[in-house]
């Protein structure tokens, strides 16, 4: 069953901790109050939690996306970032 | 701790004949065509869709010279890809900013052989498909000059058929993260943007962008003059060719050095005029890449797969050997602070998380941190990776992880208080006034 994944926009997120307390099932914070968040897919009631998650974060950086069929949410087909 | 010698070999090795850096012709665009024959024309090249040279340099199997050593073919064949289903003309970036403190090879690249160079940049931007292709260097360094200069002389003799432009970049380690780069190109603004999308779907202004290191497209420059099936004919099979090395530290010649892809690192430091003593560590790849011990990576082939085994990379090509004498985890702790400086400070585990990595690293290199602390580095060094909008945390974190691993021995020796080094200067470069460590010795007092 192809399922939903919570994401974060790292550059977005300023550390409010809202995600882990609203959705503890996939939202843990680290030392400095940024989320370690798990991408096993929601489902069933998780996936409300986790819509209330994503609609109560004051910078709008968190999100939930279709889960990619190899688990990756970080990059999708295409070349590794290079760095010089 | 293993150390490993190795003076020059009464008879040198010689790497086979050099491709970038063999015959240095400057600015000079007549010098140029002389040695390496004018541009190549590329014919059927149509809006949409990957000229030969795409397929060409796919069959070469040029992979990134920048570090990623992602297959340069398949990159390009993408980015005509997502300029096509988003219908917008794709655009060309050379990365020539030489981001790593340890590397030089792109700054000797430009100097001796800039219109290879520029000459892979227009030959890429035709077989996508663009009209424009950037070159950025470092502000204040002397690559953008030289650069400006050759262009000049390109326009004076006719010009290209696309448009070359040389930016000038800010001097920040993270600017030369793709994303950074393209996002400067496009707006002025030399930071990492949150990914995907990812530069070759949606890069400068949103374009499709095929970004690649200024070596890459020397080499894509020589791929489209004389075929893929010639430059395999040197180097590994899975990743053929030539590459730069920026050789520092304990050898006797330091500098950049052209050699087969799959050459070891007993050969490496051989060209180099071999070591000026007992070696004990290299740093491979850059400062996001890896330390491997000496003795375990001697004899290993400079490739991605080769340096495996040691933990090590080739990355941008960076060998940096750490004279038996010197404490692996002072060095460390230098090149950390510098890369938790480096920092962007957009993503909050890549802010807070490397600062505490570095302070940790600065106690560890003091012999002042306790086992329990130890714990605590090594729980930061787990969750830092992956949770930034770029890679730099990952290198930075990756770079550190190896210190623990292949100095295991010196940090059982710090943590009891003591420091085998007798040496006090410092191996590995950090650019001036980046950096207070000096980290004290144990027994001394800290500054």
């Amino acid at each position: 069953m192809s399922g939903h994944v919570v994401i974060v926009d790292r550059i977005a997120c300023d550390g409010f901790g809202t995600c882990a307390q609203l959705l503890p099932e996939r939202v843990i914070l680290d030392e400095w109050g940024y989320p370690i968040i798990d991408a096993t897919p929601v489902h069933g009631s998780e996936r409300q939690h986790a819509k209330r998650a994503v609609n109560a974060c004051p910078r709008l950086a968190l999100s939930l996306v279709k889960a990619p069929h190899d688990g990756a949410t970080r990059t999708p087909a295409g070349p590794p970032a290079a760095r010089r | 701790m293993t150390t490993t010698s190795t003076p020059a070999p009464p008879h040198a090795p010689h790497a086979s004949a050099p491709r970038l850096l063999g015959e240095p012709v400057g600015v000079d665009l007549a010098r140029h065509v002389a040695a390496f024959g004018p541009l190549p024309a590329q014919h059927g090249v149509k809006r949409g869709h990957a000229g030969p040279l795409v397929a060409e340099v796919e069959r070469s199997g040029l992979a990134g010279r920048g570090g990623g050593w992602f297959p340069t073919g398949r990159k390009m064949q993408a980015v005509v890809a997502a300029a096509h289903s988003a219908r917008k003309d794709p655009v060309v970036v050379v990365n020539a900013m030489e981001g790593e403190p340890a590397a030089s090879k792109d700054s000797v690249l430009v100097h001796r052989n800039p219109h290879l160079v520029l000459d892979g940049a227009v030959l890429a931007a035709q077989a996508v498909g663009a009209s424009v292709a950037y070159v950025v260097a470092h502000r204040g360094g002397r690559s953008v000059g030289t650069l400006e200069r050759a262009v000049e002389q390109r326009a004076a003799r006719g010009g290209d058929p696309v448009e070359l432009r040389v930016l000038a970049a800010p001097a920040r380690y993270v600017a030369s993260e793709e994303s950074a780069l393209a996002n400067f190109v496009g707006e002025g603004i030399g930071l990492p943007v949150t990914v995907p999308p990812r530069v070759f779907e949606s890069g400068v202004r949103r374009r499709p962008t095929f970004l690649s290191n200024a070596e890459t497209m020397a080499h894509i420059a020589l791929v489209a003059r004389r075929g893929a099936a010639w430059f395999r004919e040197v180097g590994d099979p899975a990743q053929p060719g030539t590459m730069l090395v920026s050789v520092s530290g304990a050898v006797a010649n330091p500098g950049v050095i052209e050699v087969p892809t799959g050459t070891t690192m007993r050969q490496i430091l051989g060209l180099a005029g071999g070591t000026t003593g007992p070696v004990s560590a290299a740093v491979t790849g850059g400062y996001g890449g890896s330390w491997v011990s000496a003795s375990a990576a001697i004899d290993l082939p400079w490739t991605p797969d080769g340096l495996r085994p040691a933990g090590g990379t080739p990355g941008a090509g960076v060998l940096a050997v750490l004279p038996s004498e010197s404490c692996g985890l002072v060095e460390t702790a230098r090149v950390v602070q510098w890369m938790a400086g480096q920092s962007a400070g957009q993503c909050g585990p890549c802010r807070f998380g490397l600062t505490a990595v570095s302070q940790d690293f600065a106690a560890l290199a003091a012999a002042r941190l306790k086992g329990t602390g130890l714990a605590g580095l090594e729980k930061r060094l787990g969750i830092i990776p992956g949770r930034g909008a770029c890679r730099h945390p990952d290198g930075a974190v990756r770079f550190a992880a190896s210190a623990l691993e292949v100095f295991a021995d010196e940090v059982k020796r710090h943590l009891s208080g003591h420091c085998s080094a007798g040496r006090r200067t410092y191996v590995l470069p950090v650019p001036a006034g980046t950096v207070t460590l000096p980290v004290d010795r144990p027994g001394e007092e800290w500054r």
